[in-house]
């Protein structure tokens, strides 16, 4: 699959890592072979979810991505994700010691950051056509334009995914978005996911000010790519 | 980004340059033999004998410019051509479609150019050319484009070509790539004027003084000369990637459908279009399928057909309402609890939906199989053809590599009694609905040899392998056969394999 916008050289080093991490995995594909325990049904499970959320994020780290694939990627994670949460059993991971509490709230965590980025860039695609919509209020804003799970810092959900692919998820959920220069998008996605993903601006300027609001984000806009602004966060009304 | 290309200067006799790869003289892959290789009906075939045609590339810019040369250099160049070496990643074919009358062939490829081929006439004293399909014309239909606004780089791989009935001696055709259609005429110029009295031969302005008579110019053959203009753009109206267009039965209007909206155009009409299908949640998080295919029914003008990536296919009617939100009829069928897995969504995605020419019935892929539904009865298909049912058992390793997302087409023969469909390695297969015969058909260089009868190909599945099978784990993936076309009313089919065009015949025809 041909993807634009993305850098080269890391898009190897993850394909090279992808089929490193796959390639122990892959034994239980063969149909032919004998029964397999319950065990290795977790790991195997488990696996799928990484790569999973590898394709994932790789999708959405492309400057347009493809919506179907997206969408039947997200849908059979969220396919893998209900059959392992019964189970509670994540897969043995050197550095940390799962225990099903935690698990849950790690896949939630996850599921809901992962939630929150597809929801963001496809809010994103809908933001920039939907012209006759109120415009995202830039002014809510997070702490950081950065995303924020619903997991502690130390524990990046996405950190305790395998860590032979783990090169785009060193960095915890921070670094899934490196690429990506969040503080021009909607922030108010990014906050945490207990306030819930809300499909509309939420309190934001009225539509009297629509026009004004569109302005002042195109300004912005040119500002930065003529270089005179430094990617910050945006100005907004009523800051 | 390729350069625009001039309208051909095409000659018609022999010593067509470089793009007539289907004459004898040039490419051994045609040279007709001595005689005719008997008939024979192998069991299982399916429908007969299928012998190769011809085997086009898609002209590379490098051969084009060139059709200027002399000779020696055409030689040299020719040679270029047969190297697939030269073939670039634009050259790769997109979409196959022959036009109402079979008489033309286009292809698009991701380049953003369009080439037709034409049928060579029959004539009594080789009657074994017919069949062949030359370049008829060539090109540039869509450029790069850049999308300032999202910063976006706009593909302009033609994803889909359409033709209009003919109703003129202009040919009429839509292609399209992400964002905009274009209506394209093609029309020929074989005649020239001549004998004007102020000019001469060259176009020069005589003296006055040196004409002694008048006389009438007259329209003189001219050899032939095709040319391809821009009729209409339609524009601006896709937000996500159109992967359909649909001509009506009305032919005034046609549809595009993209990933979430299906737009009607009137052809007259390139500043509106009208939405008439509209799957957008209002909140993207609850997005959990999109449009994948969309068509016209052959014949009534109100009615259409729209298939998801869940694997179902809605019936709408437009007479119903302005917004065809809410279907007339809804195709799913249930699914097999013991195939189920985790990749059951992805493999239920249907990747391509056709009416059968009768209109009564529906044919949608999927990724390993081939269904055909009758509108009547929705809760499953009538008829279930296995592709490569081999593959279930390595969905995970073709979910890793992206295999699983690959979009395969399907297409009826012209009295619907056969489908076809591609494959991997370069394999397509065809189902005869009336015998439940099967065949599986290799298009690829080495094994063609020119009008040589195609061999039926066998994947072993498991246990001995025989002589001629080809084992699973030896397929190749990254030669697979999306795109195909059948001729309207003959045994006539065109396989695209990346930037080769293959023709094939039925020996019986």
């Amino acid at each position: 699959m041909l993807s634009k916008g993305l850098k080269r050289k890391r898009e190897e080093e993850e394909e090279q890592q992808e089929e490193e991490a796959l390639a122990v995995d892959t034994w239980w594909l063969d149909s032919d072979h004998p029964a397999v325990a319950p065990a290795p049904q977790a790991v195997a499970s488990s696996s799928l979810f990484d790569l999973s959320v590898l394709k994932l994020h790789h999708s959405l780290r492309q400057s347009e991505p493809d919506l179907r694939h997206l969408v039947l990627v997200v849908n059979t994670l969220r396919r893998i994700q209900a059959s392992m949460v019964p189970t509670a059993v994540l897969p043995p991971v050197p550095s940390l010691p799962a225990a099903p509490g935690m698990a849950d709230n790690l896949l939630a965590s996850s599921d809901a950051a992962l939630s929150a980025s597809m929801a963001s860039l496809l809010e994103d695609l809908s933001h920039i056509e939907g012209l006759s919509q109120a415009p995202q209020p830039l002014a809510e804003e997070g702490p950081q334009g950065r995303p924020v799970g619903g997991a502690p810092p130390s524990l990046g959900s996405l950190d305790l995914l395998d860590p032979a692919t783990g090169c785009l998820l060193d960095d915890g959920l921070e670094g899934l978005f490196e690429d990506i220069d969040t503080s021009m998008y909607d922030s108010d996605l990014w906050a945490p996911a207990s306030e819930g993903l809300k499909p509309g601006p939420e309190g934001g300027p009225g539509e009297e000010d629509a026009s004004e609001l569109k302005e002042t984000e195109l300004d912005y806009l040119m500002d930065v790519l003529v270089g005179t602004q430094t990617l910050e966060r945006p100005p907004g009304p009523g800051r | 980004m390729l350069l625009s290309l001039p309208a051909l200067h095409l000659q018609t006799s022999e010593y067509h340059p470089l793009l007539q790869l289907s004459h004898g003289r040039l490419g051994p892959w045609c040279s007709p033999t001595s005689s005719p290789a008997p008939l024979s009906r192998e069991p299982g075939c399916g429908e007969g004998s299928w012998i190769l045609v011809c085997r086009l590339l898609v002209p590379t810019q490098v051969s084009l410019l060139s059709m200027e040369e002399d000779i020696d250099t055409r030689k040299i160049n020719n040679s270029f051509l047969r190297d697939h070496s030269y073939a670039t990643e634009a050259d790769i074919i997109s979409t196959v479609e022959f036009n109402h009358t079979g008489e033309l062939l286009a292809t698009g490829d991701k380049g953003g150019r369009v080439v037709i081929f034409q049928r060579e006439q029959e004539s009594k004293n080789q009657v074994h050319r017919r069949g062949e399909y030359n370049v008829y014309s060539t090109f540039q239909s869509h450029e790069p484009e850049f999308d300032y606004l999202k910063s976006l780089e706009i593909e302009e791989k033609i994803n889909k070509i359409r033709w209009l009935p003919q109703q003129n001696a202009a040919y009429f055709l839509l292609s399209t790539n992400d964002k905009t259609v274009k209506l394209w005429k093609v029309s020929e110029r074989d005649k020239r004027p001549e004998g004007y009295n102020l000019k001469d031969e060259e176009g020069r302005l005589r003296d006055p003084a040196t004409i002694t008579t008048l006389r009438v110019p007259v329209l003189r053959p001219m050899d032939l000369m095709v040319e391809a203009t821009p009729r209409r753009v339609f524009a601006n109206a896709h937000t996500y990637h159109i992967n359909s267009i649909s001509v009506n039965s009305d032919y005034e209007t046609y549809m595009s459908a993209d990933d979430l909206r299906i737009n009607l155009w009137n052809f007259e009409i390139t500043n509106q279009s009208f939405n008439i299908v509209d799957i957008k949640p209002a909140n993207m998080e609850e997005l959990t399928e999109v449009i994948t295919a969309a068509e016209f029914h052959p014949h009534h003008c109100n009615t259409f057909v729209y298939s998801s990536s869940k694997g179902t296919i809605r019936l709408c009617d437009m007479r119903a309402s302005a917004l065809c939100d809410r279907h007339t009829k809804f195709f799913e069928e249930p699914e097999d609890p013991s195939n189920r897995s985790f990749f059951s969504e992805i493999i239920s995605s249907i990747s391509d939906v056709k009416f059968s020419h009768s209109g009564r019935y529906i044919m949608t892929r999927d990724y390993l199989t081939v269904k055909v539904w009758d509108l009547n009865m929705e809760n499953r298909p009538i008829e279930t053809y296995q592709v490569h049912d081999y593959l279930r058992s390595k969905l995970c390793s073709l979910y890793e590599n992206d295999c699983i997302f690959d979009k395969f087409e399907c297409v009826w023969n012209g009295s619907d009694s056969v489908i076809m469909t591609g494959s991997y390695n370069n394999f397509f297969r065809m189902f005869d609905r009336n015998t439940k015969r099967d065949v599986t058909l290799e298009a690829s260089r080495e094994n063609s040899k020119p009008r040589a009868i195609l061999k039926p190909r066998k994947v072993c599945v498991g246990g001995k392998r025989r002589k001629d099978e080809i084992s699973v784990d030896s397929l190749d993936f990254s030669k697979k056969i999306l795109h195909t076309a059948w001729h309207p009313s003959e045994n006539i089919i065109a396989v695209a394999a990346t930037n080769n065009l293959y023709i094939f015949q039925d020996k019986v025809n």
